[in-house]
């Protein structure tokens, strides 16, 4: 069972205490954009075998979203983040980049 | 139902039950949901008009008999004061906060509480959370808004080791129903 840990309210919260929100770091593309990136945004999702960077929300606690970076082979998490950035912060990258050298995730490595 | 009409009732009407532990509906509880900026000068100085209490800590209580402030989330605080003084306290409230970007609305009859006192009360709580509520983990004064089986809840611990609950109303009797079983006879795991 997946145990993450909430940047908000500090507690390692079980899997079943939590809401899974998909893929994180998403851009939207809106008004000005054409249908090729519109429809990336719509639906184009990472599907990896490894490093993953998903969007969680604390449901049955403080109720906030939070980013998660973990390994979708092992179910390894190498760490949490609040939700207020664009992207990971080099303190994750740097967890990540201990555990898998090399590893990418989109624009991100 | 002698006075259908005005007297209010909480959800269980003090039902109670005694097993390894006894668990209690506590009655009607005056509760007000605060939203804001907790880190607010104006904020702090109306939480302490209204219950007696500072502003507490990343998952801490600051509770005094039925008058307390319990952190709920980073922007939300959840403000404990007598029933029949909630409509006042509120109002008061809502004077102190006027510019700031807050709200406060009153629940009282939106949530149910319950105490798990007299016996393994730690352990009767820990067959129903996923929360780590061994000693030293978890002590008095820490709140924990969780899952209790199926529903959300928030439990804290008092200085007596009792617990307390916090539920919607319209899960009260699953909530009670929960506890109860958790604490039948014979029940005890014996893990702390």
């Amino acid at each position: 069972m997946l145990t993450l840990h909430c940047p908000y309210c500090g507690v390692n919260a079980d899997e079943t205490e939590l809401d899974a929100g998909g893929e994180a770091h998403i851009k939207r593309h809106g008004p000005g954009s054409d249908d090729n990136q519109f429809h990336d945004y719509l639906f184009t999702r990472e599907n990896p075998k490894g490093v993953h960077l998903e969007r969680w929300r604390h449901a049955a606690g403080c109720g906030k979203w939070f980013h998660a970076a973990r390994c979708t082979a092992t179910l390894e998490v190498f760490g949490t983040y609040p939700a207020q950035v664009y992207e990971p912060p080099q303190d994750i990258k740097d967890a990540i980049s201990a555990k898998r050298p090399g590893w990418s995730w989109r624009e991100f490595e | 139902m002698s006075d259908p009409v005005s007297a209010p009732v909480s959800a269980m009407n003090h039902a109670s039950y005694v097993g390894i532990a006894r668990v209690e509906e506590t009655g009607l509880q005056g509760m007000i949901t605060l939203r804001g900026d907790l880190s607010s000068a104006t904020l702090g100085k109306a939480i302490k008009a209204a219950t007696g209490q500072g502003v507490p800590d990343v998952r801490r209580v600051a509770v005094d008999g039925d008058s307390g402030a319990c952190w709920m989330s980073p922007d939300e605080l959840l403000l404990l004061v007598p029933y029949a003084e909630v409509e006042a306290k509120l109002a008061a409230l809502n004077e102190t906060l006027k510019g700031e970007h807050a709200l406060a609305v009153n629940v009282s009859d939106a949530r149910a509480v319950f105490r798990v006192s007299n016996g393994p009360a730690r352990e009767v709580m820990a067959k129903l959370a996923p929360v780590d509520l061994s000693p030293g983990a978890f002590e008095p004064g820490e709140i924990r808004r969780t899952r209790l089986a199926q529903v959300a809840g928030a439990i804290w611990m008092e200085e007596d080791g009792a617990f307390r609950v916090i539920c919607f109303r319209s899960v009260a009797d699953y909530v009670f129903k929960l506890l109860s079983v958790a604490a039948q006879p014979g029940s005890e795991v014996g893990v702390f």
